[in-house]
């Protein structure tokens, strides 16, 4: 199988929607010259009426998306979690409540991909990690991919859904290799991963952490190390955050006795709490300890490297957390 | 403008339903049949009949808050909104949405937004849709002048005016955003001024005159269908009622002169539209009755329609959010 890069899956998907679909067309700022990489090439290919370059106007392009989706089109718009603060009405009084207020004749397949630029010094008003409070509002489904094949495989299940989706692409993930299947090697030749379907990353059997976009990887190289030490951990990527896998939870903490949740997020009211809120309803009497939910410090995000790495959850701060599961 | 005679008592006719639709939701309101706010359009009948008139039914809209008006005068059903009023199942929407969310997708009617200025950017998609595709159709914004000064309505009009798309923006200018005058908040003498610094053409039109609203509109709309672009037409109206059913219980202080209402009422949309269908031999009085009492009949079946409709069951509120749907949480 190819190593491909994270920003290259990206690419991958849009354009082979882009060839599938003449509804399919792309927005959002400086899209033509691909400043982020996500988009290169597909102004050659589609041109310029399916290739937008809008002005900085978030409220006014993320409604324009949302209208041309009410009439037939797929639209898919690039943009910055940061910058969906200026387009929440769109987002929320359209988007995600249309098609409900209408009682169904309001159909929106929209999709929003949004940069989450967090742990790099982007500061406080370019490193939200914004998925919790859209998990709150209904209507819109939530994607947080953690690796390319997913990335890749998601945001084309996005761009065919007929719901409005927001695909959260983890910046620290950008520039991350990983395997994504040739589609000549797959069944209908294409990659499709579906929603509501989380992946077992790592089978074990002492502890459960759920990790949620780039925290994921923190979880798999938590797993190593404990392994090591002889502590068996499993790991689970919900994938999609709305629809959420809950059954692949609570099975694994009945196997496990044990949860751990690492977030990006802020952890109040985070999908951590989320989750384990579902598991306290639910999977009660299978814990053996108290869930641990390890989530973004509720302070902004400084600029200084020397404060802003001890903001997320890492690998030191998962493996302390797992231990303390099992000192109970 | 020769305006065929059809178009005219259509007009005449949509204008009519519009207000005996309104009436009886004042009766009816008043009555207590239905909860909720309402806003009547009763005096702003002519900007949304003449600008729908100049539409066909592939061609889309969209709405605000003050909203009865915008369906029927694009050719949406009275007893499917009455029902929605009244929130029952044969609604527009199931009776999900109620009186500042009608929608009516068969015909073009997109939808109504109780936050004013959001379903401008709306409308514009559609019409991007258009620009994208190659499609003769045209979209239109029906805001008021309190929403002028939202930036959507602002973002919007550059969106349509750099891409040249064929976006009719419609404002409605009634004078009063609920309690605040034109002149506390408008900047300009003028929403139609607005438009320069967008670079497209600005109409300010009489819109208690239909047939003014109607050729106004028609102008833009051909230019919108030849890929000329955008353009915001201004009709200057009144509200001839309160802001909301019930609200003149609970503002204190008047903000609207009692000369100045009693002014404006002179100049009834029906009034003028009648008397120019009479003194120009299009239609006798009589004709022009004849079709308010229709209306009136259709307005009163419509009423019958909704009260005899069931309310949705408790198992239908977990219908309708998502088009391929997920468990719930």
């Amino acid at each position: 199988m190819a190593q491909t890069v994270f920003l290259e899956a990206i690419n991958q998907a849009i354009q082979e929607e882009m060839r599938r679909d003449e509804s399919v067309f792309i927005l959002g700022e400086d899209i033509r010259r691909a400043i982020y990489g996500a988009t290169a090439d597909l102004l050659t290919e589609f041109g310029e009426k399916r290739v937008l370059d809008t002005p900085l106007s978030e409220n006014g392009f993320f409604g324009a998306a949302i209208g041309a989706s009410l009439v037939g089109m797929r639209p898919v718009v690039e943009t910055l979690t940061s910058f969906m603060w200026v387009a929440m009405d769109q987002l929320i009084s359209q988007a995600a409540k249309m098609r409900y207020m209408f009682g169904g004749q309001a159909t929106l397949p929209v999709v929003f991909r949004a940069s989450m630029f967090y742990g790099a010094g982007s500061a406080a008003h370019h490193s939200d990690r914004s998925y919790p409070m859209f998990m709150n509002m209904p209507g819109i489904k939530i994607v947080v991919p953690s690796n390319p094949a997913d990335m890749k495989g998601l945001l084309k299940t996005a761009i065919r859904d007929d719901d409005p989706t927001i695909v959260f692409e983890d910046g620290t993930l950008f520039g991350m290799r990983g395997e994504v299947p040739e589609n000549a090697d797959l069944p209908g030749e294409e990659l499709l991963v579906p929603f509501g379907e989380a992946k077992i990353v790592r089978e074990g059997t002492d502890c459960t952490i759920v990790a949620i976009g780039g925290a994921v990887n923190h979880a798999i190289a938590t797993s190593d190390q404990l392994a090591a030490e002889g502590i068996s951990v499993e790991v689970i990527d919900p994938r999609t955050l709305v629809p959420f896998d809950k059954q692949a939870v609570l099975d694994s903490v009945e196997k496990t006795g044990r949860l751990v949740i690492a977030d990006p997020a802020h952890k109040v009211c985070s999908a951590a709490s989320e989750i384990a809120s579902i598991v306290s309803e639910e999977g009660f009497w299978s814990l053996q300890a108290p869930i641990q939910k390890v989530a973004s410090e509720q302070v902004h995000i400084p600029y200084s490297p020397a404060l802003e790495k001890h903001v997320y959850p890492d690998v030191p701060k998962i493996t302390a957390a797992v231990k303390r599961t099992l000192e109970s | 403008m020769e305006i065929d005679r059809d178009i005219l008592l259509l007009m005449l006719r949509r204008m009519w339903m519009i207000r005996n639709f309104e009436l009886k939701v004042m009766e009816v309101h008043s009555a207590g049949e239905f909860a909720g706010a309402a806003h009547p359009y009763i005096g702003e009948e002519a900007v949304a009949v003449g600008a729908c008139a100049a539409l066909e039914d592939t061609d889309y809209i969209t709405g605000n808050h003050r909203s009865h008006g915008h369906p029927i005068a694009k050719g949406g059903r009275v007893d499917k909104a009455m029902a929605e009023l009244y929130g029952r199942v044969d609604g527009y929407c199931k009776g999900k949405g109620g009186s500042m969310h009608l929608a009516d997708y068969s015909i073009g009617i997109l939808g109504e937004s109780g936050i004013l200025g959001s379903s401008v950017p709306v409308a514009v998609g559609a019409a991007l849709a258009a620009h994208i595709r190659g499609d003769k159709f045209v979209s239109m914004a029906f805001f008021g002048d309190g929403a002028s000064n939202q930036g959507a309505l602002h973002e919007s009009m550059n969106l349509a005016s750099i891409w040249k798309l064929p976006v009719i923006f419609l404002c409605e200018n009634n004078q009063y955003a609920v309690t605040t005058s034109y002149a506390e908040t408008v900047a300009v003498d003028h929403v139609s001024d607005r438009a320069a610094a967008y670079n497209m053409p600005g109409m300010l039109v009489d819109g208690q005159d239909v047939v003014a609203m109607y050729e106004a509109t028609s102008a833009a709309v051909a230019r919108a269908r030849a890929g000329e672009g955008p353009t915001l037409i201004e009709g200057l109206t009144y509200r001839f009622e309160e802001h909301s059913l019930g609200l003149g219980r609970v503002a204190r202080g008047a903000y609207r002169d009692e000369a100045e209402i009693a002014e404006w009422r002179k100049r009834d949309p029906l009034d003028i539209l009648e008397k120019t269908l009479i003194t120009q031999g299009i239609a006798t009085r009589e004709e022009c009755d004849a079709i308010n009492a229709e209306t009136v009949k259709e307005v009163e079946e419509a009423t019958d329609f909704a009260r005899n409709s069931p309310f949705p069951e408790p198992g239908d509120l977990f219908e309708d959010m998502w088009a391929n749907p997920i468990p719930l949480p």
